[in-house]
């Protein structure tokens, strides 16, 4: 591995290993950039995952306090923890669990279908969908996913033959096990998927594509890559022309460090990377780096979720198998008849047994709550995945009370429900119950939304500067040099589970980079 | 918590004296009884009385009450909450008042009379944090596992592709134009 001394200003620092920072560093490596890649976590490989659930939690989660307000379910459901992403090398990818879809053309231009929802800050992606088609099928070429490009599907495993019957019975069409970048069989030096059901505690076989495997490992062997783990961001420092020239951050031994950088690309999850703008702020940017618009943290988008558990007479056995090897697609239109704008996806879920009441429940407690886990065996599970509006004031700002471990404010974040989310939501549980109604399901049980896993539209892009943070390119309006490469630049966040779209925006913007980079642009 | 601090009965002489102790008998013919060390088990307290460790396994099993789920698994949440308990005078003194809030007899009383006291001090950071702490270890041990049927992980077996991942024979099977092949 090569070691770049931290004066070397020739440098692209990466923030960030997961879904963007990951491919990222890869994809600059394989065409001979130097490249340092920060990664606040540590170096794990899959014989390290832990296998007890709640162990594999402590083991990957980003456990850093955080505080929040607003509205929205997670205030209420996980307040310590509001969202739950990873703090380890190769970050959200090692625990996601690998759904894969397209966001529709409806989607990428949100503003123009839906008009003018109050409250709402909707935009148009400034890329064309049949631009970023491109990059998708690139994507899945790269990552490996099911159902595309001749990967076969998943088998149908148990809960997903009562997702089926379900969803067939009251009439759905498009239904089936899902894009995931998932291998089905032998691909890139990775085997076939064994359905453990544990995708979430990291993938032990390796089948399911995470960057801790596939993208860091080869810009590695490039020789290209300065890769430092358990290294902590805390501020990017920019020149008198306002170009970003150093990133400060925590060595290992905890110990302040400064490199310097010929490029920034912050890659550390949405909340992550708007609260490191908002603390690299100076005489220059006030308000935060990059923030003249006043949009960084702004727009913060989450999905909206919600589990919908079937009890049936019959075993399911439904954590047996890729957790989410099942989804409807029927809703993800846009069809205002239903009450609301934009749409959702349905998609297989199951949690294991410690899981369920900490996450998949409404609170309660005494008979009323232990029912639902006497019939464990039982259950049939799905999980609502719907696109919810960006609102100027659901946004991270800098906590006023909360510190880390370095002394720095913490990310505070505050989200409240538009009226379209609630009317969103409440139609998915509904036709989520007719599914299971309809095939004999003796109770229903809908869960409140949970802690927020997809972090989206923080420092989004946008073709007019004054509406967003960066350019198509997630190239800052104000910074030549420093690029977001995370779901921070989502524009809005659609119905699709946001890991495809990153995957594909950061092989764009890695192009951008290199021909920028050679005609002295950047 | 894990399963091994529900030791066997006979072996507590061996054993540094504790403040408090719960004890319990397994059914013979339990599935669980391969999972402890002997059918008649004990699970030593550091911080808590015998009495103040039943009041906290009574409130426990009107928190999550799961009728044919043995006090073993229970006893392992009181022991999570005794092992804060030791490690901190702050903790042990809030958790000490939290039981005094429960009131004599709490765990003598009946289920009815549990729950409505129980309601009463639901807003308590006590109740709370003793319903957060039983959601944690109740349903994550081998006992709980048994118990629900939930099998665990399977890396270690091939995972469940050979294993029953798909053996749900009440429902139709799936086309294959939705779904996939089996691997071969």
């Amino acid at each position: 591995m090569a070691q770049f001394d931290l004066n070397d200003d020739s440098v692209a620092v990466i923030i960030g290993s997961g879904a963007g920072g990951g491919t990222m560093a890869h994809e600059l490596t394989r065409r001979g950039i130097k490249v340092v890649l920060l990664e606040a976590g540590g170096r794990l490989t899959p014989a390290d995952f832990s296998q007890d659930p709640g162990a594999a939690f402590g083991q990957l989660t980003w456990l850093d306090p955080r505080t929040q307000s607003g509205t929205w379910d997670a205030a209420k459901t996980s307040p310590n923890m509001p969202a739950w992403h990873c703090k380890t090398l190769g970050g959200t990818t090692v625990h996601w669990t690998a759904a894969t879809p397209r966001l529709q053309r409806y989607e990428m231009e949100a503003r123009s279908t839906y008009g003018d929802v109050p409250g709402t800050s909707l935009v148009d992606w400034p890329i064309d969908h049949s631009e970023l088609k491109r990059w998708y099928v690139l994507a899945e070429k790269r990552m490996g996913v099911t159902r595309r490009h001749g990967m076969p599907g998943m088998p149908a495993c148990n809960n997903f033959k009562v997702m089926y019957a379900g969803a067939r019975k009251i009439g759905y069409k498009r239904v089936h096990t899902n894009y995931l970048a998932i291998n089905t069989k032998a691909r890139d030096g990775r085997g076939g998927c064994i359905q453990q059901g544990f995708c979430s505690q990291g993938c032990k076989t390796a089948a399911k594509w995470s960057t801790l495997y596939t993208e860091i490992p080869r810009a590695e062997a490039t020789g290209h890559l300065d890769l430092r783990t358990r290294s902590f961001a805390t501020r990017i420092e920019h020149d008198v022309a306002g170009r970003a020239n150093a990133v400060i951050y925590r060595d290992s031994q905890g110990n302040e460090q400064r490199q310097k950088a010929r490029l920034v690309c912050v890659a550390g999850n949405a909340i992550e990377t708007a609260r490191l703008l908002l603390l690299s702020d100076s005489a220059r940017f006030p308000k935060g780096l990059a923030n003249g618009s006043d949009q960084v943290g702004r727009n913060y988008c989450h999905h909206l979720t919600s589990f919908i558990w079937g009890v049936f007479d019959q075993p399911v056995y439904a954590w047996r198998g890729a957790t989410l090897a099942g989804v409807v697609e029927d809703e993800n239109i846009h069809n205002p008849t239903r009450g609301f704008v934009g749409g959702y996806h349905l998609e297989l879920v199951a949690l294991d047994l410690p899981t369920l009441p900490l996450v998949g429940m409404p609170y309660g407690w005494g008979r009323g709550f232990t029912d639902l886990i006497d019939n464990y065996r039982n259950l049939a599970g799905m999980l609502i995945n719907g696109e919810d509006m960006p609102q100027a004031n659901n946004r991270i700002t800098l906590s006023s009370t909360g510190k880390d471990a370095n002394g720095l404010p913490v990310a505070h974040i505050h989200c409240d429900d538009h009226p379209n989310d609630i009317a969103l939501r409440n139609h998915a549980r509904q036709q989520g119950t007719k599914m299971y109604e309809a095939i004999g399901a003796r109770q229903v049980v809908t869960s409140p939304g949970s802690v927020a896993t997809h972090q989206m539209g923080t420092a989004r892009m946008s073709k007019d500067p004054s509406q967003g943070v960066t350019n198509p390119y997630g190239r800052s309006h104000e910074v030549p040099n420093l690029f977001m490469s995370d779901g921070s630049v989502l524009s809005t966040p659609g119905a699709a589970n946001p890991t495809l779209t990153i995957v594909s925006l950061a092989l764009r913007q890695a192009e951008h980079i290199t021909k920028e980079m050679a005609a002295g642009r950047v | 918590m894990s399963v091994e601090h529900v030791v066997s009965f006979d072996r507590r002489s061996f054993m540094k004296v504790a403040t408090g102790v719960i004890t319990g008998v397994i059914a013979a013919t339990s599935p669980l009884a391969a999972l402890v060390p002997s059918r008649a088990w004990a699970v030593d307290l550091g911080a808590l009385t015998d009495a103040q460790g039943a009041a906290l396994l009574a409130m426990i099993r009107t928190i999550a009450p799961h009728d044919a789920l043995d006090s073993a698994a229970y006893a392992l949440v009181v022991a999570a909450l005794d092992k804060d308990a030791a490690a901190s005078a702050a903790v042990k003194s809030d958790l000490l008042t939290g039981i005094t809030t429960l009131g004599v007899g709490f765990a003598q009383s009946p289920e009815s009379a549990r729950i409505a006291q129980l309601k009463a001090i639901e807003s308590s950071a006590f109740f709370q944090g003793v319903r957060v702490k039983t959601l944690l270890v109740l349903y994550n041990n081998p006992i709980a596992f048994a118990h629900f049927g939930y099998e665990g992980e399977a890396f270690s077996k091939g995972g469940y592709l050979f294993r029953g991942f798909n053996d749900l024979k009440w429902l139709p099977e799936v086309p294959l134009a939705d779904s996939g092949p089996m691997p071969v």
